[in-house]
């Protein structure tokens, strides 16, 4: 099993916002997490990339069998975790090449492999560029500074097919996107599907799910995952909505 | 010299500087009867009455002054080279960053072959003293009109500076090499230094200056520097300020502007290391369609202080001026920066900026930020503003997910604020040169160095500097 999520439960400044999740995601699965605003899917995203301010207060997530909850979030994406984010932050006086290649670099450094030379480097990131169909010049500028919300989901993925991660999880990356954009970036992640691999896709609609086809669908309510399926959940969620879930849940309770 | 025996250390400084003014006049004042030494025995006068500024003056309340005018100082009334390697110190390493090079020495000009230079273009490079000597009548009409009235620390200059570069730029002449001045403080003892620049662009003439300050050595000294611009009608000044100093240094760098009708002025400071350092800028718009541009980045850790005082004075319509101050002050160290956009009445039709950002990283690191418009006429557009906060910690986990090291992520971040800054040095390698500087600063690898500043980057490629000792 590649990321096992064992009865989570976690906390922001004592309030409770995932009450004990359970998930399981095994290598060349792709899992899609739904459900309404609120109830905790950017929380689980974050909890498991090691964003600070997050309080672990029961569970534990096992990733290649080990608890990473002690890592800091480099070693995590050292390790080979990926979050694409749902608000990608932009960097003024960085730009995308001295971002890659510091990160790339410094994920060789850890696994012991000697960096890239800038020719090597600059010949990985033409290769990938094309992949989300990005422009040359975009890699010239500061990260995200001043790029629309296609851009900046098209640069998480770019970034995500440089850094070649095992897990990734991505948030909300449909979110903002004209049907274009949503093509190019659904393409961008099938076309880095592998056997080894494995990617959560967390989405509020089924849209996205019509490019990028899941093994499984889960849906988180209230800091749980209430139901979980194939996908053709995701088809009964988008015909009947988040309330049929709500009742489901209150009825069961 | 000042006589430093235990009765004499008991006395104030200000009154030190009066005996060593009245014993050393004919050194400092030259020829009684011209009209430099007039306007130095006249600021001599004012500096006997106000002396040094009351610390709890709004201009001072926030830089302490008291142990820096408290110490016992040298002055240097001759130049002398006693002490110093010449040679040594000013091997530079100038590939592609081609400059003419004037150098100071303790204040006093240093070249091996002529104190000052007329080129084929007419352009004359070299020392003040000498410029005073050979072209008193371009000097007299400058020489003190551009710098404020009644200041402490512009009379003291004004009364004792004995050097300092000159430059001169004809109506008209595009001095295509950028001019760098290096000025270096070395000596055994406690030293005070007063300096002072004079630099002229001639109408539709255009001038790129670097103007450094190094300290070589670890002793303490106290420099009080004043540069006059003028900038005739159409000219173009392109201006930079590298100040990179010892812990025992203070320095007081006052620069002032005077911009006649369409000139346009970019001043750029990188401030990268010193004890307490002030800079003071004083920006006088007086012709219309005037172009003013201000940068400053300052980099400061453990105990320093650093201080920009910055005065724009809009006194004719139709002009713009942009200020743009960014710093990171780590450890222990504190920043002060006090702005003030001046729009006279008739300065109709203003277009000024103003604004200052800092980082502070630690809890004792501390600045105090003042941006300031006072206005007097009713169509103008002016903005302020600053800001204080620590790094973004959104960005911080943003790049460390991408399994960037805390370390280096918040070097990557410094960085990227202090880029903003540096990315305006319109020299390609200059700017390179900078860029490089501010990543070894922001790694705690830039020590102070004891080459010139911009040449210490590449200590592997050597170019010396050949400095001839039999013709000083």
């Amino acid at each position: 099993m590649l990321l096992n999520i064992r009865n989570l439960h976690v906390s922001i400044e004592g309030k409770e916002i995932i009450k004990g999740l359970d998930l399981s995601v095994n290598n060349g699965e792709v899992h899609a997490i739904m459900g309404p605003n609120g109830t905790g899917k950017s929380t689980l995203a974050a909890v498991v990339a090691g964003k600070e301010g997050y309080e672990i207060t029961e569970g534990e997530i096992l990733y290649k069998g080990k608890d990473i909850t002690i890592l800091s979030p480099e070693e995590r994406a050292c390790e080979g975790i990926f979050l694409g984010f749902q608000y990608p932050v932009e960097i003024p006086g960085v730009s995308i090449t001295n971002f890659m290649r510091t990160a790339i670099n410094e994920q060789r450094e850890y696994k012991g492999m000697k960096p890239l030379t800038a020719s090597e480097f600059l010949a990985k990131m033409e290769d990938k560029k094309k992949l989300v169909e990005i422009q040359s010049k975009l890699t010239n500028r500061s990260v995200n500074s001043g790029f629309s919300g296609g851009e900046k989901k098209k640069n998480e993925i770019f970034q995500m097919a440089l850094l070649e991660p095992t897990m990734a999880i991505l948030d909300e990356t449909d979110s903002g996107l004209d049907i274009d954009a949503l093509r190019i970036v659904a393409n961008g992640i099938n076309k880095l599907r592998n056997e080894e691999n494995a990617t959560i896709v967390i989405t509020h609609y089924q849209r996205l799910l019509d490019y990028i086809i899941p093994d499984f669908v889960h849906v988180l309510f209230e800091g749980k995952i209430v139901k979980s399926g194939g996908k053709n959940l995701a088809l009964e969620l988008e015909e009947k909505g988040y309330e049929w879930i709500k009742e489901e849940v209150e009825r069961m309770s | 010299m000042l006589n430093s025996n235990n009765q004499i250390n008991n006395i104030p400084l200000k009154e030190k500087l009066i005996i060593a003014f009245e014993e050393n006049s004919d050194k400092l004042l030259g020829k009684k009867t011209s009209h430099i030494s007039k306007i130095k025995q006249k600021a001599f006068e004012n500096f006997k009455e106000i002396g040094f500024p009351n610390p709890k003056s709004e201009a001072w309340k926030n830089t302490d002054l008291s142990e820096v005018l408290s110490k016992d100082y040298e002055q240097l009334f001759d130049f002398s080279t006693e002490g110093t390697n010449v040679e040594e110190l000013f091997q530079c390493e100038i590939h592609n960053f081609d400059t003419h090079i004037v150098s100071l020495l303790n204040g006093w000009y240093v070249n091996p072959v002529e104190q000052i230079t007329k080129m084929p273009d007419g352009t004359i490079v070299g020392s003040l003293a000498k410029a005073i000597d050979k072209y008193p009548e371009l000097v007299e009409k400058y020489f003190g009109k551009a710098q404020k009235k009644n200041n402490n620390f512009a009379e003291l200059n004004t009364a004792f500076a004995q050097d300092g570069i000159f430059i001169y730029v004809p109506d008209g002449i595009e001095v295509l090499k950028p001019i760098q001045m290096v000025s270096i403080i070395n000596h055994e003892k406690n030293l005070l230094v007063n300096h002072r620049n004079l630099i002229i662009l001639g109408k539709n003439s255009k001038l790129t200056f670097v103007q450094c300050d190094d300290a070589i050595n670890h002793q303490t000294s106290f420099t009080n520097t004043l540069t006059e611009f003028f900038l005739e009608e159409n000219s173009n000044l392109d201006h930079y300020k590298l100040q990179n100093l010892n812990n025992n240094s203070s320095l007081l760098n006052s620069t002032y502007f005077k911009q006649e009708k369409d000139s346009n002025l970019c001043t750029n400071s990188i401030i990268l290391n010193g004890g307490i350092i002030r800079n003071n800028y004083h920006v006088n718009l007086n012709g219309e369609g005037c172009n003013s541009e201000l940068y400053g980045v300052y980099l400061m850790d453990r105990g320093q202080h650093v201080d920009n005082q910055v005065y724009v004075d809009h006194n004719k319509p139709n002009c713009n001026s942009n200020q743009l101050f960014k710093g990171i002050l780590d450890e222990q160290a504190s920043g002060v920066f006090n702005g003030h956009v001046l729009v006279r009445r008739d300065a109709q039709n203003t277009n000024a900026s103003q604004t200052n950002r800092n980082i502070l990283l630690t809890d004792e690191a501390s600045i105090d930020t003042q941006p300031f418009l006072e206005i007097y006429a009713d169509d103008v557009k002016c903005s302020h503003g600053a800001t204080v906060g620590q790094l973004d910690e959104e960005a911080m986990f943003y790049l460390r997910s991408r399994g960037i090291g805390e370390k280096n992520a918040r070097m990557l971040l410094m960085y990227a604020y202090a880029a903003e800054i540096i990315d305006k040095i319109s020299i390609k390698a200059l700017r390179l040169r900078i860029d490089d500087m501010v990543k070894k600063r922001l790694r705690g690898e830039l020590s102070v160095c004891d080459k010139c500043v911009l040449h210490c980057s590449q200590p592997d490629k050597e170019i010396s500097f050949d400095i001839d000792m039999s013709k000083i």
